[in-house]
């Protein structure tokens, strides 16, 4: 196809002075007469769809009539789901945490530990998620975010002596080795221990946190791996040194677990998915619903203790627990619901008022029919 | 030199040899005027031989050569400014730490960059071959008396080269020998001028000096110096009449024998090619324009971004917090430096908004496009084989925007065929009638029926109009092939008067060729009558009159038709001795020689038979008396001829559908000019017979016979005229609004405007202070009328007046359709260009940007293809600056959440968007909607897209399962909707749903998602961070996410919807139907509304 249409451009244009013998009587013998095909002639059979009041009209009381009960059932969901939210940070003196924040040091060997005292007014009865919450931390910066080797955490053992140089300045430290894992993020891991305890009677009952589960599938089993296998970690980070900001080495995360220890440490991986706006919230730990009928979590008093690690007063930032119940559609978020009742509610809007004026259109002019 | 050849022609053989001595030493200066060769290289014996320096005979037109085609190609194409711009914006990207990788920019660059210069490449390498062709064309040289074969690129100045019949000059040669008795022969120039015009050179026997190439082609000035043993050299002077120039071809002659004088690049020919010049789209100046709108955004941005980064680093423990501390490099370099870096990394960052993509794509999108125009079987004509021609590629979608057509009127809106119709001899009235009959007009009953006009006009007086007609011309009689003349007896002529219904079939057999086309009409003409003219030998004319005798006539001058005087005529001596003088020409030229009592006669039917569209000429003649003839022979003077004088009438058949082309292209509000070289009545009623005057048009004339009517002086006329037109067109119509001025409207008065050549270049060409104000009313006046015809042009006033409406206030699209040579200036002049393939040689198609063999094509081009063209260009690229804004708009935003910091979304799927949209829009169809309407829609998208997932992420936890989502998950949400959403609004934009359509529609969202699962679901080896590892799994897999993707798409598209509906409404009483193909409704709808 392409190649008549090249033919007849070539045909002119650099004859520079052929015979140009007009009366060549004889009829040019080929025919440059062009295919007759619908695609060349641009007869492509087409549709063409033309949106009427017709067709529109109905769509849009659709919309409406499917947005509005979709946003009803968001925000219903969303209001069932219960949350509780602690500030811990200790920016206030009345706060419990106010001594760590303010006497905060790296250097100090012995952490430094504060309890947040507060009550839940209804229990929780389903499954409890426990969020750490950040604030005015720009994990998505843009030196902060590249700033790691992905196949270094993938067990890659190249990677493990020569880190990424987008690592630096988290790459190696002199004279003692690469670091591991390499890079801002993993550096600057959010190592404050909470704990949660129920108060009843004077008696302080721990809850059960698990910390499991708290990550993506695909991370956990395939983004990252540790370097020769989960079974010696401490033999196979030899050689490495610790980011610079943590307490223990990478293969002390979690001792007693090594499903959970050195790169596939879950809270590691949390940590390690950077958030996309400076407040966020992580997954923490998960609070299993218990086989009896009993709420995950009773109302009344709890305690929360905090071995208090991580700093955010340098930068503002603040730092806060989360405990929430999750729906289908994830935690709560009235956004969506209120979203989807407003356009459904404008699409049922709009179908209404312009169908009172097609309406008016059409007995205005009977005679223009719509030929679609 | 003509001066220096008048001179010596009154001058002595002395004065010739200093000159000659002067030449030589001027040579050596390099100040050149005349070059000296010597016939077969054998040196003159009176001159020292210098062997002369002359260039091969090679044509090169090519542009490259293996060596410099890179860094030439290159260097011209980075010229263009965008071009360049995405070379800086890869260096910084390879130089400077960016947030976006080299390649993405670099990669499109470099397609770019080298289809580019493949195309070109290929069109030099087709330049090299036909060059090729030529330089090896085999030609038979003469050496020392031996005939060698040789390659055409070998000739030398002064070889003698022998050509046979058919075949091409090689070279620029003087006539030396012809084989014919008479030293002629005939050469067709039409591969040159454009005319098929039969030439009759003269040779001659010598050794010569001429004068340096120029490019003239009818001007030659040469010298020949004849030696001849133990003499004075004889001289003979050369004029154009001796040169054949090369690539004209040999007719007629068996052989010839010339010598070489201009050779390889200086031969006429080649210096008459030039190069055309490129012709840039109004579109691409358009786009240029956005493109510095979006590249003031683009600035902006991010010198908004970076002043903001540095604002927000100021405070404490945002610029370095523990978290995230600086490598040593980044300390260490320079505030300002590290502030100008981070300006160039934001403008890399946002560098999307003005796409390299877009560029690839406008080309493409072009060049595929052309072929459409190439593959139209309804411009394929079946006369002559052939169908549209596509010059250039780059001038698709100005079609659609053509505001003025500048028309030439032979062999545009008429064929260039001449028949003979009737003629008027003494005032009576002759028609020439078809064996189907035809109709007698009113005027004709009258007169009485044809066959028994001869009863009218004395039969002596009839027989002498048609000898006239037989012997005043320049037609040569194409001769048949030996056996041919006696095996065709010629059928007896029966005279007009010997039988009244029958007369002889014209004998078609018989060729002529003319210089123009009139002429072969008029000799066919007679010969309907009886008089048949067998040719020319030796300067005897042959007529075969009614009576089968041949009757010989000696030719003794011919004074050439030329286009000052208008007219040509003949001095013949017939067998009895009698001396006359025919005259032809133009009424104009002929009635103010003649005997006034003969004239008014005359004049009434040369009028009427000029308004009703034919082409009219005037034949007078007058027997000379010996005296006389000896006078004008000396002087070849104007003798005050006193004769009757007669006029026929041709008719110049319309072009098919040319008044339906007419119309229809006023009906689109384009205003057609007529320029023509034709008569003003001609051409009037050529304008009345395509309906480009109405009976209700008004005509202002500006002509030299109103100027004329008064006493006063023609300039006061002029000026006087002018102002009246200005008030009358001008001043007194209501003020059309500009957006309406393309749509007329019927009910004003129609106004047409009518100049000729000599008024025009008054009108330019008055004294200083009067020159601008006269263009300017003459200008206004023109705007103002919807036809504006120009008689009596020549081709440069042609170009004159495109250029003047050109440049005039809005700069509109011009366009100039012609098909002769005559045309070229205004068809290179205009925006677009259009040759017709008709008779009249390939000159203007091969300076056209377009070519169609038939004027009603144009209106297929013009309303179809051009819409179409430019429709979709338009909304091609609107399409993608809105795209590119939608896309940028949200990192744009993000900036605001992350410090400044110059993150991206994601990256990885922009290469991916670059190639889909790339094909999606070819077919699009929408009209043009301003480009504010695009950037709001892409502004009002971009922010909806952010900040609708801004809010849903104020909870990241968006799974069941209460894991979070991250940064990359956020960008993925953000792009799956801006791709469903910029797609849906093209789907929605879409009128025409052809398999294509659907096609690409579908299958790039599908392609999109199977894309995004593919390069999600494996780590890749060969990347250093698997950024998307799963991300867009994990996405699907949250029911937020699909509700909040689904909610943004149709929150984006419902005002598109809703405007969209709107336009449904207004339109649905118009024409529109399901089943109509695509063009037929175009035309509807450019009929229906105008756009």
């Amino acid at each position: 196809m392409m190649a008549s249409g090249y033919n007849a451009k070539e045909e002119d244009g650099h004859t520079s002075g052929g015979p140009s013998n007009g009366g060549a009587a004889g009829g040019t013998v080929k025919s440059r007469k062009p295919d007759n095909t619908a695609f060349k002639q641009q007869r492509l059979p087409a549709w063409q769809p033309i949106l009427t009041a017709g067709t529109v009209l109905p769509a849009f009381f659709v919309i409406g009539l499917i947005f509005i009960p979709i946003g009803i059932g968001l925000f219903v969901t969303s209001n069932n789901i219960k949350e509780f939210e602690i500030d811990y940070t200790g920016v206030e003196n009345t706060s419990a945490c106010y001594s760590c924040a303010q006497n905060f040091s790296w250097n100090s060997t012995v952490p430094c530990t504060c309890s947040m005292h507060f009550t839940l007014e209804q229990p929780f009865e389903s499954n409890v998620f426990m969020y750490y919450g950040l604030s005015n931390f720009y994990q998505n910066h843009r030196r902060y975010v590249k700033s790691r080797d992905d196949s270094q955490l993938n067990g890659d053992p190249t990677s493990l002596a020569n880190p990424s140089k987008e690592c630096e300045p988290y790459r190696t430290i002199d004279q003692v080795g690469p670091i591991a894992p390499c890079g801002a993020i993993a550096n600057s891991l959010f190592n404050d221990t909470l704990e949660l305890s129920y108060l009843a009677n004077g008696s302080k009952t721990p809850v059960a946190l698990v910390k499991k589960g708290i990550a993506w599938w695909t991370d956990k089993h395939v983004k990252f791996r540790n370097p020769g296998g989960n079974g010696n970690l401490t033999a196979a980070f030899q050689g490495t040194s610790k980011p610079v900001n943590w307490r223990v080495p990478v293969y002390e995360l979690d001792p007693m677990d090594p499903e959970n220890n050195g790169f596939i440490n879950e809270d590691f991986i949390v940590w390690m998915r950077t958030a996309a706006l400076p407040t966020f919230r992580k997954l923490y730990r998960i609070i299993q619903k218990k086989a009896d009928q009993t709420p995950t979590l009773a109302s009344g008093h709890y305690v929360l203790d905090i071995t208090y690690n991580y700093p955010v007063r340098s930068f503002d930032g603040r730092k806060r627990v989360i405990l929430s119940t999750i729906s289908w559609m994830g935690g709560k978020n009235p956004f969506l619901g209120i979203a989807y009742i407003t356009v459904g509610s404008v699409c049922f809007f709009l179908a209404v008022v312009l169908f009172i004026i097609h309406h008016k259109y059409d007995s205005r002019n009977s005679s223009a029919d719509i030929p679609n | 030199m003509k001066f220096a050849l008048e001179e010596d022609r009154g001058g002595t053989e002395g004065g010739r040899r200093k000159q000659l001595v002067a030449h030589r030493l001027g040579r050596d200066e390099r100040r050149v005027d005349s070059r000296t060769i010597y016939v077969g290289h054998r040196p003159s014996p009176t001159e020292v031989f210098i062997p002369p320096k002359f260039c091969d005979n090679r044509i090169v037109s090519s542009k490259y050569t293996v060596w410099n085609f890179l860094p030439k190609n290159l260097f011209e194409q980075f010229r263009r400014i965008a071009n360049f711009y995405f070379l800086i914006i890869f260096l910084v990207q390879v130089i400077v730490d960016t947030p976006t990788s080299p390649v993405t920019s670099g990669l499109p660059l470099f397609f770019v960059i080298t289809v580019t210069a493949i195309k070109q490449g290929y069109e030099d390498w087709l330049r090299h071959k036909a060059d090729n062709e030529v330089n090896e064309y085999p030609v038979t040289v003469l050496e020392d008396g031996r005939r060698v074969r040789t390659e055409s690129e070998k000739i030398k100045v002064g070889d003698v080269v022998e050509v046979d019949e058919d075949e091409t000059f090689p070279c620029d040669l003087i006539l030396l020998q012809s084989t014919r008795d008479d030293d002629t022969c005939f050469v067709t120039t039409a591969s040159l001028d454009g005319e098929s015009n039969h030439k009759d050179l003269e040779s001659l026997n010598a050794t010569m000096e001429c004068e340096q190439p120029q490019p003239d082609l009818y001007k030659f000035v040469g010298r020949m110096y004849i030696y001849k043993t133990d003499q004075e050299p004889a001289i003979r002077s050369l004029g154009p009449e001796n040169l054949l120039l090369k690539g004209a071809t040999l007719k007629n002659t068996l052989k010839i024998c010339g010598v070489a004088v201009y050779t390889g690049m200086e031969t006429k020919m080649a210096l008459n090619y030039q190069g055309k010049s490129q012709k840039r789209s109004a579109v691409e100046k358009s786009i240029n324009a956005f493109l510095l709108v979006y590249l003031g955004i683009l600035v902006s941005k991010a010198l908004l971004c970076t002043i903001l980064k540095y604002v927000w680093q100021s405070k404490p423990g945002q610029d370095e917090p523990w978290y995230n501390q600086k490598t040593e490099r980044e300390k260490e370099t320079n505030l300002y430096l590290k502030m100008f870096t981070d300006f160039l990394s934001f403008m890399v960052l946002f560098n999307f908004i003005i796409p390299v993509s877009m560029y690839v794509t406008v080309e493409m999108q072009k060049f595929l496009g052309s072929f459409f125009i190439t593959w139209d079987r309804d411009f394929f004509d079946p006369e002559i084989q052939e169908g549209a021609l596509v010059n250039t590629s780059d001038l698709n979608e100005e079609l659609g925007q053509v505001e003025y057509v500048f028309t030439d009127k032979t062999g545009t809106l008429t064929q260039n065929n001449m028949e003979f119709i009737e003629c008027c001899i003494d005032g009576v009235r002759y028609k020439y009638r078809d064996a189907v009959g035809t109709e007698l007009d009113g005027f004709c009953a009258t007169d009485g029926p044809v066959s028994k006009l001869h009863e009218k006009a004395d039969k002596e007086r009839e027989e002498l109009f048609l000898r006239a007609l037989c012997l005043c011309h320049t037609v040569q009689v194409k001769e048949p092939t030996g056996q041919d003349q006696t095996d065709c007896p010629m059928d007896p002529p029966d005279g007009l008067g010997l039988d009244g219904g029958r007369l002889p079939p014209p004998q078609e057999q018989r060729g002529f060729i003319a210089s123009s086309p009139d002429e072969v009409a008029l000799v066919k003409g007679a010969m309907r009558y009886g008089f048949t003219f067998l040719g020319l030998e030796s300067k005897k004319m042959k007529i075969m009159n009614r009576n089968n005798d041949i009757e010989m006539y000696d030719l003794l001058h011919v004074l050439n038709f030329d286009p000052v005087r208008r007219r040509m005529s003949v001095i013949v001596r017939s067998k009895s001795g009698d001396t006359l003088l025919f005259c032809k020409g133009a009424d104009s030229s002929i009635f103010p020689r003649v005997r006034q009592e003969e004239v008014d006669k005359i004049r009434v039917h040369v009028e009427r038979n000029a308004t009703e569209g034919y082409r009219t000429l005037c034949v007078a003649y007058k027997k000379l008396s010996s005296e006389e003839y000896d006078r004008a022979d000396k002087g070849l003077r104007e003798a005050r001829l006193a004769l009757q004088d007669r006029e026929e009438k041709l008719t110049a058949v319309l072009q098919e559908e040319a008044a339906e082309t007419m119309e229809a292209l006023q009906g689109a509000g384009i205003k057609v000019w007529v320029l023509t070289g034709d008569k003003m009545e001609t051409a009037k009623s050529t304008c009345y017979a395509c309906r480009l005057f109405q009976r209700g048009t008004e005509l202002l004339e500006l002509t030299v016979r109103t100027l004329e009517d008064g006493a006063r002086k023609r300039e006061e006329r002029l000026h006087e005229l002018l102002l009246e037109y200005h008030r009358k067109a001008v001043q007194e119509a209501p003020p059309v609004k500009p957006g309406a001025g393309r749509g007329w409207s019927k009910a004003n008065q129609d106004y047409g405007f009518i100049i000729d050549g000599a008024t025009l270049s008054m009108v330019f060409n008055s004294p200083d202070s009067n020159s601008s104000r006269y263009q300017n009313l003459f200008l206004q006046i023109c705007q103002n009328c919807t036809t504006v015809l120009c008689c009596r042009m020549a081709p440069l006033q042609k170009a004159q007046i495109v250029k003047m409406v050109k440049t005039s206030k809005g700069s509109p699209i011009t366009l100039s359709i012609g098909d002769g040579a005559n045309d070229v200036s205004m068809i290179l002049e205009a925006h677009v260009g259009i040759g017709i393939k008709g008779k009249e040689g390939r000159q203007a198609v091969r300076n056209s940007d377009y070519a169609i063999p038939k004027l009603k094509h144009l209106k297929k081009l013009l309303l179809g293809h051009g819409h179409l063209y430019y429709v979709r260009i338009a909304h091609l690229v609107q399409y993608f600056f809105y795209k590119n804004l939608c896309f940028i708009l949200p990192q744009f935003l993000y900036q605001f959440f992350c410090g400044y910091s110059q993150q991206h979304i994601c990256v990885e799927l922009l290469l991916d968007n670059a190639t889909l949209y790339r094909e999606i829009a070819k077919n699009a169809m929408l009209r043009w909607v301003p480009f504010l309407y695009w950037t709001v829609l892409g502004v009002f998208h971009g922010l909806l897209f952010f900040f609708g997932v801004r809010y849903l992420f104020g909870n990241p936890a968006l799974q069941d399962n209460g894991q979070v989502f991250g940064n990359w998950s956020y960008g993925t949400i953000v792009f799956t909707v801006l791709v469903f959403t910029v797609t849906l609004k093209l789907a929605l934009d879409t009128r025409h749903w052809t398999w294509i359509n659907h096609f690409v529609i579908w299958g790039s969202l599908a392609f999109y998602v199977f894309f995004s699962f593919f390069w999600g679901g494996i780590i890749w080896p060969f990347l250093k961070q698997q950024r998307l590892y799963f991300v867009f799994a994990n996405m699907l897999s949250s029911l937020s996410a699909w509700l909040v993707i689904i909610l943004l798409i149709l929150l984006s598209l419902l005002p598109d919807i809703l405007l969209v509906r709107d336009a449904g409404e207004s339109g649905e009483g118009g024409a529109r139907s399901w089943a109509r193909p695509l063009l037929m409704r175009t035309f509807s709808i450019e009929a229906n509304t105008v756009v």
